[in-house]
């Protein structure tokens, strides 16, 4: 019996630190993956048609068309389901039922414990390069009942299989941005453009940008290699998840991470600085690139 | 060099009218060289013919069907039919034919219509896709409403029933592997045959829209 307590115990304290390790993490390491559970969310027709289903349907249209639903909180041409693919359900393209059941949790990036609707506020801040929608805000509210419907029976604090982008190991060679071109023109360009400018057809983003004026911002989560590394890897080409090695992923996900894109929101005038405070790995941030400083162009 | 703007511009004017000439020459009658006429199967207003699956090339983007012709000819896209008829045409033949047909008005059609359980399964898939079984949705690079998104993309929305299933056989089996990335043949070989069935009667039942999207 003591014997079976222990294990127990002991099992607790390996569930319970793999969730403190993994509370704030966008790329999941493959030995917390290996072990999570799978879940299934509900179907879109399971959507109730009545007052809380009305406001889920919202969520899903702010989520897959930001730039209408939530114009006034962006700054860029891009739109949720650009990074959380097939309207936030894919596994593997950090899905909402994944992200939701994790908070409240501690994050490195602001070294606090942010609840849900501060996480997807820095989406805002910096994949969106907009502003912050008000946690009680209607976009807001929308957005947090989306996620909690599309979380419908999963556990609270549990690492859901196929939550976050998978952890990409090291590459074989260090990565490299002009091996990651010749991916680029290969397999991305076609529909991301010749300038990773993305493409619209009569106003509306079709394909997202990837870099320039239009795309995520340096402070969002993206621009670090290894997390584009991860969701490349995954997801891309669309619905060819799998196919790039690992190499061209990390070779890809560097050439685009080494183009310039919309300033870093916590700037505050220094790009030196800003890169010793925010950008000490993984990223390109502060580098020089074609005789240009990353960050430094604005 | 002024006068050679001039001389530029004076030559230009005709040539473009002699060039929307022969390009309708070659739609309506062939090329004399072993190309026959695009209208016997493609329509004289070059809206297709539904039932025997020849697709509407009307308003198509130029680029795509000039791409198309090339590809019948390197047998990258096979087809019994389309590949002698590509091979008679000259690069400048194509061209001019692909510019005719892009720059035509998109003919009315009837929609198909069909079982409504199928077209409702049709436009899950081409609207949202199958993402339990990696399918994306059709729109997602075909463009909002199936409209094309021009170079790569061609318009899907309004063509045949007959026409896209065959397509999608085509990229199934290999017989038509012009493909950037690989893209179809990778969506193709994920499709089974109901959602074959499904998706290509809801294309079908969509109104025609012009697909030369800018």
């Amino acid at each position: 019996m003591k014997h079976i307590i222990a294990t127990l115990m002991a099992l607790v304290v390996i569930a319970m630190s793999g969730m403190t390790a993994a509370a704030s993490k966008t790329v999941v390491p493959a030995q917390v993956k290996a072990k999570a559970p799978v879940f299934t969310p509900p179907s879109e027709d399971d959507i109730p048609n009545n007052e809380f289903g009305q406001i889920i349907r919202q969520g899903k249209n702010i989520f897959e068309d930001t730039q209408h639903y939530a114009k006034q909180y962006v700054g860029n041409g891009m739109n949720c389901v650009n990074c959380h693919l097939a309207s936030g359900r894919k596994a593997d393209s950090s899905p909402l039922w994944g992200a939701y059941v994790r908070y409240p949790a501690y994050r490195a990036k602001n070294n606090k414990v942010n609840t849900y609707e501060e996480r997807i506020q820095g989406c805002f801040k910096f994949s969106m390069n907009g502003k912050a929608p008000a946690a009680d805000s209607p976009e807001m509210v929308a957005l947090v009942t989306y996620s909690y419907w599309m979380a419908t029976g999963a556990p609270v604090g549990a690492q859901l299989k196929g939550a976050g982008y998978p952890e990409l190991p090291k590459p074989g060679i260090a990565p490299d941005a002009a091996r990651g071109k010749s991916v680029y023109t290969e397999s991305c360009q076609i529909c991301h453009g010749a300038n990773g400018e993305g493409k619209k057809v009569d106003g509306k983003s079709v394909f997202p940008p990837l870099w320039g004026s239009e795309a995520f911002n340096w402070g969002a989560g993206m621009h670090r290699v290894n997390t584009a590394a991860a969701f490349i890897k995954a997801n891309m080409p669309l619905a060819k998840g799998g196919t790039l090695t690992e190499q061209e992923a990390w070779d890809v996900a560097t050439f685009v991470m080494s183009h310039e894109r919309p300033q870093d929101p916590r700037f505050k005038g220094d790009v030196a600085q800003t890169k010793k405070e925010y950008h000490d790995e993984n990223c390109k941030y502060g580098e020089t690139v074609d005789g240009k400083v990353l960050g430094g162009n604005h | 060099m002024k006068r050679i703007f001039l001389l530029a511009a004076i030559t230009c004017i005709p040539l473009s009218s002699q060039a929307d000439d022969a390009a309708k020459t070659i739609a309506m009658q062939g090329n004399k060289q072993g190309a026959t006429a695009c209208m016997a199967c493609h329509g004289a207003d070059g809206g297709g013919t539904a039932a025997a699956g020849f697709p509407r090339l009307a308003g198509l983007n130029d680029a795509y069907i000039a791409r198309q012709l090339k590809d019948f000819r390197s047998g990258k896209r096979s087809n019994p039919l389309m590949q002698p008829i590509a091979k008679a045409l000259s690069d400048t033949e194509v061209q001019l034919v692909a510019a005719y047909y892009a720059a035509l008005p998109v003919p009315a059609a009837t929609p198909e219509g069909g079982d409504p359980a199928l077209l409702r399964k049709g436009e899950a898939i081409a609207t949202k896709g199958d993402w339990n079984h990696e399918i994306p949705a059709c729109f997602q690079c075909h463009g909002p409403d199936g409209k094309g998104i021009e170079p790569s993309f061609p318009a899907i929305a309004g063509q045949s029933a007959a026409y896209i299933s065959s397509q999608i056989s085509a990229w199934k089996s290999g017989t038509r592997a012009n493909d950037p990335v690989g893209l179809m043949k990778s969506v193709a070989n994920k499709l089974s045959a109901d959602q074959v069935k499904a998706v290509s009667a809801f294309l079908a039942n969509q109104p025609l829209t012009n697909g030369n999207q800018k």
